[in-house]
């Protein structure tokens, strides 16, 4: 099953590659993963999706938690949760084919956010499967170039990861 | 406040932690942490020959003493010669600091003379690393890596030093801190009493219990306990390669090691148990044989201070995290509560019927009841040597050991009734790793014996280190089992490859005469053909007392370990007893 577990970690050098080096070393899969500071600027707040059996998620969990520069984390799958990921997606845009990908960009509450003479930018927001819809709605043939953010998320509700 | 430049701030820190020994070996990156030793410092540096021998040495000092131990190495080829060690040190959760320089801040990642990326290659190794930034972080940090080395499940933490901070003419305010405290690192202090109680319920109704109990024990400091709480119960108590001495082996209730090369009765009393109580055990491949066969019958109750130990290989059914010592504690209490006021919740007649078949698995197949091994040969068996060393040191020798078919041989025969006392590398399985444990055994305790198990391969990977004994005139007995061949590699391959060969004796016509080599590094060698000699020749070792004696004893080099799981495809009970089963 996919899992989204939420980190909150030191932010000092270094830390970074000591999670992404844990996934590697016990050859765990990392499927995404992002990375930023949080309002407090000693911590960062991450957040990555991988897939496993109960089994693996469990040891992924307690490995990551035995690493010294993490203070806590969250597996967010494991009750109510918000999540969004962002993408930027050229495609080719010409003729009538442009009000077609505007049309079907409005559908998916996204916005063509450059344009060139025989190109759209669009961006989009959403669960990563509605960016994986709209993916192959623009059809492989028109799609130039992709870039995905990875997921971010947050608990439902009053609970927060915090010190 | 005291100004000071970096590198007075390292020693002085080292000295507030009590580091007894420096271990280390100089360099470019750490002359200016060299000079302040020079100028100051009230801790002996051992100048090993090799920084590999450094770190075997600071680890077995730590695994002698409960103390961690302390390697200083410059930046480049004296980092990277550390790794080894550190990963020796970090498979069997060894408390040690390695403080390895690093070239001047502004030229990290140009590729600097000397320039390694030692966080980035230790990182899969070490417990915790640190790259210090400037010199006023230096006493935090320090403080910092002996904390997070020592607490919680111990093991090896690395500190990277760039030259710069540690300059002689830079100074800053020094203060030791006293006391540290970090929001992301807080070791169980406590098990779950739940838990707790449901265990000892648990083992009050067993009517096939084992103790399996590991090195956790040992590093928890809690052989004492575990005997009490073993002999409470009555229960038979099984230790691994690392748990050895954490109980008695003279025992009555010790059923021997378990696994690749238990005994026949601690092999088979798990395959059949009811209730397998692991403590400070981390079911390792070398134990369990094949996970889908192991131990068809058992619940299992496992206590560890490490969650991710816990359900790694085999899922427990009753997980306690916590320090072995209060878990134990808390259980022994409840125990004696409830043999006192209810007696009949134990169940006498099942532990005797179960003692009587162990027995029985014990008198028919045990290492020391009968004689596993045959004599036809003439020549020497390896056993009969750690049998010898064993008697000649009345079982209270601290032994270190490399790594073969020498290491398991002194790990069945030699009974070691006191923990810290089997000194040998486990998890990693170093070969070159017994000479240099023992010389920091040896600076430990200047008054015990101090043997070293060996190998005629083994030995020559850390062989340079007979100089540094010369040097610090350190008397440790050298017991170099010398079957002229690479004997555990040979072992697998006359029992799995058709007996050949490929390279396990490739080196038979070219060893060095070892008697001779000891006494160019100024040492006593002496050789050992006949068994009829074994016995004196011994004993002239240890009557040596301020010698450092290389006894080298040929023995059959056909000889092979048993008993032997059934490697991978078998239960725990699946074994080879003799070479009539397997060759
Ligand atoms: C550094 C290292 N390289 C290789 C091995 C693999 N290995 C395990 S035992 C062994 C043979 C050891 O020979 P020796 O020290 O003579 O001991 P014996 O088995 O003959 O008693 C080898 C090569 C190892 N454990 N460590
Ligand atoms: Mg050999």
């Amino acid at each position: 099953m996919r899992h989204i577990i939420s980190v909150l970690l030191e932010n000092e050098p270094g830390a970074l590659s000591r999670v992404v080096g844990l996934f590697s070393q016990r050859g765990y899969n990392i499927e995404s993963l992002t990375v930023a500071p949080t309002e407090d600027p000693t911590l960062s707040r991450l957040t990555l999706t991988t897939k496993g059996d109960e089994r693996t998620i469990e040891q992924i969990t307690k490995h990551l938690n035995k690493l010294v520069d993490v203070v806590k984390l969250v597996d967010l799958t494991e009750g109510g949760h918000i999540e969004r990921e962002l993408m930027l997606i050229k495609v080719k845009a010409t003729g009538a084919q442009r009000a077609e990908i505007k049309r079907c960009t409005d559908i998916f509450r996204g916005q063509v956010v450059d344009v060139g003479p025989s190109v759209y930018t669009i961006q989009i927001t959403g669960t990563s499967d509605k960016l994986d819809a709209f993916v192959q709605s623009m059809g492989d043939a028109n799609i130039l170039e992709v870039v995905r953010t990875g997921v971010s998320g947050l608990a439902r509700g009053e609970k927060v990861l915090s010190l | 406040m005291e100004l000071l430049s970096g590198g007075d701030m390292v020693v002085r820190a080292l000295e507030e932690e009590g580091v007894e020994f420096i271990f280390g070996y100089p360099g470019g990156a750490v002359l200016h942490i060299y000079d302040a030793i020079f100028n100051n410092c009230k801790i002996p540096h051992v100048l090993v020959r090799h920084e590999q021998a450094a770190t075997h040495a600071a680890d077995a000092y730590a695994r002698a003493t409960g103390k961690p131990g302390l390697v200083l190495v410059t930046s480049g080829p004296g980092a990277t010669n550390a790794i080894t060690g550190i990963a020796t040190a970090y498979m069997d959760s060894i408390p040690m600091v390695v403080l390895s320089g690093q070239v001047q801040s502004h030229l990290i990642g140009e590729d600097a003379f000397q320039e390694t990326d030692m966080i980035g290659v230790s990182r899969p190794i070490v417990k915790h690393s640190f790259l210090v930034k400037h010199a006023k972080d230096i006493p935090e940090t320090i403080k910092k890596a002996f904390y997070i080395a020592t607490t919680g499940r111990p093991g090896p933490v690395v500190v990277d030093l760039p030259k710069d901070i540690t300059h002689p003419d830079e100074k800053f305010e020094y203060e030791y801190p006293k006391t540290i405290k970090m929001r992301s690192y807080n070791p169980a202090v406590r098990g779950h009493s739940g838990q707790i109680k449901k265990a000892v319920s648990m083992l009050l109704a067993a009517k096939r219990p084992v103790l399996y109990a590991g090195g956790g024990v040992i590093l928890g400091d809690s052989s004492e306990l575990l005997t009490e709480f073993a002999h409470a119960l009555n229960i038979p108590v099984t230790n691994t390669l690392m748990g050895l001495g954490g109980f008695p082996g003279e025992d009555r209730q010790f059923i021997g090691m378990l696994g690749m090369h238990g005994t026949y009765e601690a092999n088979t009393a798990m395959h059949h148990s009811d209730l397998i109580f692991a403590v400070g055990a981390r079911f390792d491949d070398r134990t369990t044989n094949m996970t889908s066969k192991y131990c068809p019958t058992a619940k299992i109750i496992h206590i560890d201070i490490d969650p991710t130990s816990i359900s790694k290989t085999i899922t427990a059914d009753v997980p306690i995290v916590g320090p072995i010592e209060t878990v134990l504690k808390d259980m022994l209490e409840l125990v004696k509560t409830a043999l006192k006021k209810t007696p009949e919740t134990f169940d006498q007649e099942a532990n005797d019927s179960w003692w009587q078949q162990i027995n029985e698995w014990r008198d028919a197949q045990g290492l020391w009841t009968a004689p596993r091994y045959d004599t036809d040969s003439g020549m020497i068996k390896p056993q009969q040597v750690i049998e010898a060393l064993y008697k000649t040191t009345k079982g209270d020798a601290y032994v270190t050991s490399d790594v073969g078919q020498h290491q398991m041989f002194a790990a069945q025969y030699y009974r070691f009734n006191k923990p810290r006392r089997w000194i040998n590398s486990g998890g990693l399985g170093t070969m070159g790793f017994g000479l240099p444990a023992a010389m920091g055994v040896k600076l430990a305790f200047p008054d015990a014996d101090v043997a070293c198990v060996t190998g005629e391969g083994s030995i020559q990977m850390n062989i340079q280190e007979l100089s540094t004994c010369t040097h610090y005139r350190l008397p440790i007995k050298i017991i170099n089992i010398n079957n002229e061949s690479l004997g555990m590699v040979k072992q697998w391959q006359d029992m799995q490859y058709g007996g050949r060969h490929s390279q396990s004796v490739a080196y038979k016509d070219s060893l060095p005469d070892f008697v001779k080599l000891a006494e160019a590094y100024g040492h006593v060698g002496i050789r050992v053909t006949k068994f009829e000699d074994l016995e004196d020749k011994m004993n002239e070792a240890f009557s040596l007392k301020d010698r450092l004696v290389f006894l080298d004893v040929v023995v059959d080099p056909n000889e092979h370990v048993y008993p032997m799981q059934i490697a991978s495809s078998g239960s725990m009970r699946d074994m080879w007893l003799n070479k009539t089963e397997r060759t």
